[in-house]
């Protein structure tokens, strides 16, 4: 269980202080899936780094299963079982797709039990399995092991910042698959996604909107899904300029 | 031929040695040849009047791999050998050379290898070459290869040339001539920490039309190393080269890249890159979000990038 204490995180923008979040409180419990929305510029991607612990809160709290891990490092929160998909998946030169599944799972994973995690996302394992994660792959590509890297990280709670930005249509129906069945294997672990994709806010448990760096609502989907359908916090999958959902 | 264990562990670790060899091989240790052995198509000859070899591989040999490893492990050893590989046309072998330097004494020791390639019609080499030091001593390990490579017309040759680590002082010299239609690919990777210092310097000639040349080279300074990469290609004719020096500086490493072109035909198409830079950070954070620290981080992306 995932408990956020009157949280906050404030940046120097020229000199004066400007407020990315604004003490927000929230708790995401076991065995349940939680999508985070809102307009854009809202604090979405922030609360998410700042649960990585990517960035550091300027106040409050986050208590993750009973600890206290505001101040912990990324890698000890990782090794706490906090889990953490990029919305811009990062490239390497010379780590391979196996070398990263295999870091996530943190063990040396046989390459047929590396290849399914790459078929959940629905790539072909054996073209991809050795490709360095570099840009040879395109966005989507990138996208989707990332993906699949950070389901094979097996974490107690797993944020995915905006997974379907950047990935064609045919991709993002395949996406939402890929999260319904994590959904419903999710026993007593909890999902946390980024996003203001309908579908996907179709998928949750509970909805959460953030808006201008506060919590603005929150409820379960049924009830809270149909006030936002048609606002930018529940948007219908459009292709964007570079081939991309927007 | 019994090996100690100093021996064993350079050959582990410059050739990925660790039984006995099969096919041609020469193995030297401290300036001697301790064991070679020739086959039905390669035959290796020593030199007369300097030290070093002739291999000669005959033409349609295919598949087949010649060794030739040299250790050593003596403080203060100094040594130039010439070793010249005749590969026949239509041949396709691989050759696996490297040097580990064993230094646990006061005294430099230095192996300069001297290593020329006469690559036949449309035959194919593979090169592989890892440069390695270690021991406890203050007496530097000192590597200075040349290598030069003569490509008749089809032939392709891929060069894989590796620094591990522990060689305090590497001047290498590569110099490369392709008639029509030959192919050269190489690939470098050099680390230095410490305060090691290694130039690399290419000179690659596109003489025949057709010609194409690829030349990578990625290398890690850490500490206060220091990195020279000289990477030139002519093009002489209608041919295609390019050459990317990619390089990663940690603390108060530092390093020079040239990359140069020279095109003396209009036909040439030539393409350089180069880039220098710290660890990205991203990659760090992505790697520490998998549970790895910052230090595991740093390792698997720096074993990455000079694989």
């Amino acid at each position: 269980m995932l408990q956020i204490k009157n949280l906050s995180f404030t940046v120097d923008a020229d000199g004066s202080d400007k407020e990315i979040i604004r003490d927000i409180s929230l708790t995401i419990p076991d065995g349940k899936l939680y999508v985070i929305t809102g307009p854009n510029g809202g604090g979405k991607s922030t609360l998410a780094k700042l649960i990585a612990g990517i960035e550091k809160p300027t106040a409050g709290q986050i208590i993750f299963n009973g600890e206290d891990i505001t101040d912990m490092s990324i890698t000890d929160r990782s090794k706490k079982g906090i889990g953490f998909a990029f919305q811009q998946p990062v490239k390497f030169k010379g780590i391979r797709v196996l070398d990263l599944i295999r870091l996530a799972a943190g063990r040396e994973l046989s390459v047929t039990d590396a290849c399914r995690y790459l078929s959940l996302v629905g790539l072909c394992a054996r073209e991809y399995i050795d490709r360095e994660v570099n840009s040879s792959l395109s966005g989507g590509e990138l996208k989707r092991i990332e993906i699949a890297t950070v389901i094979a990280g097996n974490s107690l709670l797993t944020v995915f910042d905006e997974p379907e930005a950047g990935i064609d249509l045919w991709s993002f129906s395949n996406l939402i698959e890929v999260f319904q069945k994590q959904r419903e294997e999710i026993a007593n672990r909890s999902i946390l996604i980024i996003s203001h994709q309908e579908r996907i806010l179709n998928i949750a448990d509970e909805i959460i909107v953030l808006n201008s760096g506060r919590l603005e609502n929150q409820g379960k989907k049924d009830e809270l899904l149909p006030s936002l359908i048609g606002t930018s916090s529940a948007v219908r999958e459009c292709r964007g300029v570079n081939g991309g959902l927007d | 031929m019994d090996l100690n264990n100093i021996q064993k562990y350079l050959l582990k670790e410059i050739a990925d040695i660790d039984a006995p060899l099969t096919g041609a091989y020469n193995i030297r240790s401290d300036s001697m040849s301790i064991g070679r052995q020739s086959t039905k198509n390669i035959e290796i000859v020593s030199k007369e009047g300097v030290s070093g070899m002739d291999i000669f591989i005959k033409p349609y040999t295919v598949g087949e791999t010649v060794h030739i490893p040299v250790v050593m492990t003596q403080s203060g050893l100094k040594e130039v050998v010439y070793n010249d590989f005749f590969i026949g046309d239509n041949a396709d072998v691989t050759i696996v050379a490297g040097c580990g330097i064993d230094n646990c004494g006061a005294h430099d020791s230095q192996h300069d290898g001297v290593h020329r390639f006469y690559v036949g019609k449309n035959a194919k080499i593979k090169y592989v070459e890892k440069h390695f030091g270690s021991g406890e001593g203050t007496g530097k390990r000192i590597l200075n290869p040349v290598t030069e490579v003569y490509q008749e017309a089809g032939s392709t040759c891929e060069m894989e040339m590796v620094q591990i680590k522990g060689v305090d002082d590497t001047t290498r010299k590569t110099v490369a001539e392709l008639k029509e239609g030959a192919k050269l690919v190489v690939r470098e990777r050099l680390m230095t920490h410490g305060d090691q210092r290694a130039i690399s310097d290419y000179d690659v000639r596109l003489n025949g039309d057709g010609s194409s040349a690829d030349v990578v080279s990625r290398g890690v300074a850490r500490d206060d190393s220091y990195q020279r990469l000289d990477l030139k290609i002519s093009g002489n004719a209608a041919c295609k080269g390019h050459t990317e020096c990619d390089s990663i500086i940690m603390d108060n490493g530092k390093i020079l890249a040239v990359p140069a072109l020279e095109a003396n035909n209009v036909e040439a198409s030539l393409v350089h890159e180069a880039a220098i830079g710290k660890i990205a950070g991203e990659q760090l954070i992505k790697l520490m979000t998998l549970g790895l620290t910052e230090a595991e981080a740093e390792e698997q992306i720096i074993n990455g990038f000079l694989r």
